[in-house]
């Protein structure tokens, strides 16, 4: 697992194992409110009372050891556990007064809402076109000329309209894996959501490709609500205005991204990020 | 001991590769013999074997045309009504069926491959063509049989047996083996895939439709090629109930026959070295061409597996 | 491409939720009625096995009684039963898979341990599966032409060596798909201890396939069992008692075949009862196929 630390003994100023977080910022107004959530596989109980906020239009990273909850807490935002039987979530998770997890909630428009990305570009084997136009087709009837308009939108905030601008005719299955990763972030902003969940998005990738994802999040911060899942805590650090850590199902410590990683409230925070277990 | 062991080594990968050997030559030979076989019915009546209409024993004047148009109409029809069936059982088991019922619903569908044709033939002639002529048909020659261009293919007497009937019974004979091939290859979607399309908000239709079906096209197709190449050479079902008889008629209710329906009826009643046997073999000849180019693109379209 | 494009401003008409809804009513009612259709299609599939068994079941016993078993097949209008035919079934299916299963698991063998992704290897491997799906008529008509032509008529024997021919590609499918299951590791650590590959092969791989062979050999036995159109032109059928394999052979599908289309009443009910004995024989021997594959999990 992840992080390059170096010795742990560095200074409070320099972060815990070198990690250089971003400086201290505002954390804006709730967007999602979880309060008191658990979370059930069958009988295992994998989340135990979690609650916290997530900030309007700003990027909350969700850290921890693997099995920790913080992929379930995710696929908890937009019900994607509903496809599962034997899954199960209660207590609160309320977006625009709504409770998420209630049992009527309309699961296609709350996706629309919520998008996701995930570990593994998942590029659907049509055209660069058809990806994109895939998930608008699903909310909206465009005529021709807006849906190409929306397409070009999309593929421009998510920084690869200008790699693909010649080729939306040829299959997505071509492009690199970096290029396919922007291709499904442009494919989820498409729709318009207001939130945008990553699952581990640059996990697959390499350090280039990575950084792009990075900087794309960061751009994508001033319309979009952020929550991302990584492995990786110099892309916390980089990437989070707010960071939560999870371990063993529980949620440890919240707090500013630069408050968590230069002074860490709890010990297990302390130990994580220092590298000495995960 | 050492030699031993490799003598042993020897003998054994070669009983393993001359058995391969064997199973080669053996297609070969059941290409060749019936070529040979039916050599004698190719050199009477040429090229023209393939079209002509004629099965006329006393004038000894053969033609493979109407049992060929019989074996390819009803392989076709039945892949039409067997291939949304066997999608809709598909898609139930993948994705629809709560968890408990697969298994059981799943085993249910495969033994309905396993029922013999000739069970298929008797229920179809004893059940489902008497229930059809005595319910159905009469109102579908009534009613659609009127119709302006497609009713034509709709008239005629209700007999029950016929080219359609045929047809229905194979149907229902290739259903669990599209359906099965279609079942594995949807399984074979990784889940995160469908997950990405759920993400957008899509329905389970819109998932299906929108990501499964693009991404196992090719398997797909070569799961429908299976179940054609199934159809084309199925022959005890087909010989109860298509009606046995050598003509075209555009309804799809008037009799007819195919080529394994004409072997397997016609065979006993021909001489060792007559033209008849002969032109029968040639039909086999050109079954096993039939099949052979079907089920080897089949065989190529299920081939290119699923990109990980 | 225009600056305005990567800011904030979204293209097109603005969020209507109205729209949207109207939208997503539409299309969870177009998913409902999918959904719906396609349980139907499975209860209609379902309904099929249901009519068979159904169809079998009354008119199987009907017709059944201790006489069909004791009996051979007989004149229409005098007592007659079906043991010639279900004895010749026996007799032919047994021989004929027994000669096809050593030929089946040879050739499984050697696609999955000698010529796994050689050119070679795949068309055997292809050539198999053509005629795993082949018509088995096509079967009839080629034994018919290299052993009843040339040695004299119709054989208990010729019947046999079709019914092989189509055991082969059933256990070769089979025993290819359970020796691929074994994990090389265990391979190398056959190998490791110094034993020659047909030891590990023969006493390790094999051994560990078992059960999927097993199954192979059940799933052969029930599909030749059924099958009819081979038989026509090589073991004939036979109203008298023999088992002698050099003459023509009663088999059940042969019998059922003639006495089904026949005009006399006892004997199609006699059809009924040979047909009830078949599918019960084939589907039980499926089932027990599948217990036995799951038996090893």
């Amino acid at each position: 697992m992840s992080t390059t630390t170096t010795a742990p003994g560095a200074t409070a100023t320099q972060g815990f194992g070198g990690v250089q977080a971003r400086s201290e910022a505002e954390i804006n107004p709730p967007r999602i409110a979880i309060r008191n959530l658990d979370f059930f596989y069958g009988d295992n109980r994998a989340l135990k009372s979690i609650d916290f906020d997530v900030p309007d239009r700003q990027v909350t990273g969700m850290i921890g050891p693997s099995g920790c909850g913080k992929s379930t807490l995710l696929r908890v935002l937009n019900r994607m556990y509903s496809l599962y039987p034997g899954q199960r979530a209660t207590g609160e998770v309320m977006l625009d007064g709504e409770n998420v997890i209630a049992s009527e909630t309309d699961l296609n428009a709350l996706r629309a809402k919520i998008g996701m990305v995930f570990q593994k570009p998942t590029p659907f084997p049509m055209t660069i076109f058809e990806n994109i136009a895939f998930g608008v087709r699903l909310h909206e009837k465009l005529p021709r000329a807006q849906m190409e308009e929306r397409v070009e939108w999309a593929l421009t905030r998510a920084a690869i309209w200008d790699e693909v601008k010649d080729r939306l005719d040829s299959s997505a299955l071509g492009l690199s894996g970096g290029q396919q990763q922007r291709l499904c972030i442009a494919r989820t902003i498409a729709v318009r959501p207001e939130v945008i969940l990553f699952d581990e998005p640059t996990s697959a990738l390499d350090p280039i490709s990575t950084l792009k994802i990075e900087e794309l999040i960061d751009e994508l911060k001033r319309d979009f609500t952020i929550v991302i899942v990584t492995h990786n805590m110099q892309q916390a650090a980089r990437c989070a205005d707010q960071v939560a850590f999870f371990y063993l199902g529980e949620l440890i410590e919240v707090s500013g991204a630069a408050q968590m990683f230069t002074a860490p409230k709890h010990p297990k925070t302390q130990e994580y990020i220092t590298g000495r277990f995960g | 001991m050492r030699r031993g062991g490799s003598l042993g080594d020897t003998i054994f990968e070669w009983a393993c590769r001359g058995a391969g050997v064997f199973v080669l030559l053996l297609l070969g030979a059941i290409i060749v013999e019936l070529f040979i076989a039916g050599l004698p019915a190719f050199q009477a009546f040429g090229l023209g074997f393939l079209i002509s209409t004629d099965w006329d024993p006393v004038q000894e004047v053969f033609g493979a045309g109407v049992s060929v148009y019989g074996t390819v109409v009803t392989a076709v029809l039945a892949i039409v009504l067997a291939v949304p069936l066997a999608f809709g059982v598909a898609f139930y088991l993948t994705e629809l069926a709560p968890a408990w019922l697969r298994r059981p619903v799943g085993t249910a569908v495969e033994l309905l491959a396993a029922v013999p044709s000739i069970i298929y033939g008797m229920w179809g002639f004893f059940v489902i063509a008497p229930a059809f002529a005595a319910n159905l048909q009469p109102w579908i020659i009534d009613n659609i049989g009127e119709l302006p261009l497609i009713g034509i293919f709709f008239q005629g007497a209700p007999f029950g047996t016929g080219i359609f009937m045929a047809a229905f019974i194979l149907a229902i004979m290739i259903l669990p083996f599209i359906a099965a091939t279609m079942r594995d290859v949807f399984e074979q979607v990784p889940p995160v895939y469908k997950e990405s399309a759920y993400g957008l908000g899509a329905t389970t239709w819109e998932v299906m439709k929108g990501v499964v079906i693009p991404y196992t096209r090719s398997s797909v197709v070569g799961g429908i090629m299976l179940g054609l190449g199934r159809a084309l050479g199925e022959t005890m079902a087909v010989t109860f109930v298509i009606g046995n008889a050598n003509r075209i008629s555009a309804s799809l209710f008037g009799p007819g026959n195919t080529i394994a329906s004409l072997v397997a009826l016609e065979f006993g009643e021909s001489e060792t070295g007559s033209l008849k046997l002969a032109s029968l073999l040639a039909l086999g000849f050109i079954l096993f061409v039939l099949s052979f180019v079907v089920l080897a693109a089949s065989r190529y379209m299920l081939r290119s597996r699923l990109k990980a | 491409m225009s600056l305005s494009l990567t800011a904030g401003m979204v293209p097109g008409p603005r969020k209507d939720p109205a729209v949207a809804a109207a939208l997503g009513r539409r299309r969870k009612r177009a998913d409902r009625i999918i959904r719906s259709l396609c349980v139907a299609a499975t209860l209609v599939a379902l309904g099929f096995l249901a009519s068979i068994l159904f169809t079998l079941t009354i008119r199987g016993f009907e017709a059944m009684s201790p006489r069909v078993f004791t009996h051979i097949t007989a004149a229409p209008g005098s007592e007659g039963g079906l043991l010639n035919a279900i004895v010749g079934s026996i007799i032919q299916a047994a021989l004929g898979t027994a000669i096809g299963t050593p030929v089946g698991m040879l050739v499984g063998t050697y696609l999955a341990e000698y010529a796994r992704g050689s050119k070679f290897g795949n068309l055997v491997r292809f050539v198999s599966d053509i005629l795993l799906s082949a018509p088995s008529i096509l079967i009839g008509l080629f034994v018919y032409q290299i052993l009843v032509l040339p040695f004299g008529g119709f054989s208990g024997w010729a019947g046999v060596a079709a019914l092989a021919i189509i055991v082969i590609p059933v256990v070769v499918r089979t025993t290819e798909d359970m020796l691929n299951l074994i994990p090389n590791t265990l391979r190398e650590a056959v190998i490791g201890l110094g034993a020659p590959k047909w030891k590990m092969i023969v006493l390790i791989c094999w051994r560990s396939a078992m059960s999927g062979i097993i199954t192979g050999i059940l799933l052969a036995v029930a599909r030749v069992a059924g099958e009819t159109a081979p038989l026509l032109f090589t073991s004939l059928g036979n109203n008298a008692w023999s088992i002698d394999l050099t003459k023509p052979m009663a088999s059940l599908p042969i019998a059922i075949y003639s006495f089904a289309g026949s005009p006399f009443e006892d004997w199609i009910a006699l059809a009924w009862a040979g047909a009830l004995l078949i599918t019960l024989g084939v589907l039980g021997l499926n089932v027990l196929a599948r217990a036995v594959l799951s038996g090893r999990k």
